[in-house]
């Protein structure tokens, strides 16, 4: 019990640090990717300062035995650069530069009852059942059954 | 939050970092939302709960910045809904085949020196970089 009230605190912490980092604005990820506009730098710093505090706290945590509430660690181990990977994340990129808006903004957005954050809602959802059936038909599944990466 | 936010992204940034640590520290999960969100849309018994309570916490704290900071919610997306469904789609297929996000391949996956998470980072990345200048700069309709 006490492991899920953690959990839910990361959650609220990570959407806390989301909106004061104006991630949670499309309008603000589009000033960062659009680098012949007014580039606004300011995510830059929001990559920088999550990843370097993860990157600090990663290797002290990993060393330990197991996580506090778990018997092991759910972490990715796979090193190999395949076609899935490429694909998948220039799909991505395409959709995050076309709207503005990546996986955890969206989800945040709905909280503030925007018609155009419901419609990406649901078309991110959708996307993420269709995947399968794309995959297979794109001949890109190579790994069943194996861990994800994030 | 319009213009140059040097402080508040930094902050807003380790305190992304902290609440991925901290799955982490206490569960062994890394924080991707589209991997955490992927997992509750197509359930595992024994491995869903986490996953929920997790994305719950993220709309609670949505709902409590929304309260003390309404700015961080002034949204505004300037391209039709055609475009906005298309985006949609592909960001969650995307992050589907590629397995992760800006936060699990971004933060988590960057963070841990992860192979694989640098080049997909620097992939989805250059692609949102290339699609912004193409739909801004070059043409119109969008």
């Amino acid at each position: 019990m006490p492991g899920y009230l953690l959990v839910f605190f990361c959650g609220v912490l990570f959407a806390a640090g989301l909106g004061l980092s104006g991630m949670t604005l499309p309008q603000k990820v589009i000033g960062f990717l659009d680098f012949a506009g007014e580039w606004d730098p300011s995510l830059a710093l929001v990559m920088v300062g999550s990843a370097g505090v993860y990157f600090v706290f990663y290797r002290r945590i990993i060393r330990r035995a197991h996580p506090l509430f778990d018997v092991s660690f759910h972490v990715p181990t796979r090193t190999d650069i395949d076609q899935r990977l490429i694909v998948g994340a220039a799909l991505f990129g395409i959709g995050w530069g076309l709207v503005g808006f990546c996986p955890g903004p969206a989800l945040t957005a709905l909280v503030s009852g925007y018609d155009k954050a419901l419609i990406f809602f649901v078309a991110m959802v959708t996307g993420m059942y269709a995947y399968r059936t794309v995959d297979a038909i794109a001949g890109l599944r190579t790994d069943e059954g194996t861990a994800v990466d994030g | 939050m319009e213009g140059f936010t040097p402080v508040l992204s930094t902050i807003g940034g380790i305190m992304i970092g902290l609440a991925a640590v901290g799955l982490l520290y206490f569960n062994g999960r890394i924080a991707g939302i589209s991997g955490i969100m992927g997992g509750v849309l197509r359930p595992q018994k024994g491995d869903t709960l986490w996953r929920a309570v997790f994305l719950l916490g993220l709309l609670a704290g949505a709902l409590t910045v929304m309260w003390l900071h309404p700015e961080s919610f002034d949204l505004r997306v300037d391209v039709s809904d055609p475009t906005v469904i298309l985006g949609g789609f592909l960001v969650g297929i995307g992050t589907r085949i590629g397995n992760g996000c800006t936060s699990g391949h971004g933060v988590c996956g960057v963070g841990r020196l992860a192979p694989r998470s640098i080049v997909a980072s620097a992939v989805f990345f250059g692609c949102a970089v290339l699609t912004t200048f193409l739909v801004r700069h070059v043409w119109e309709g969008f």
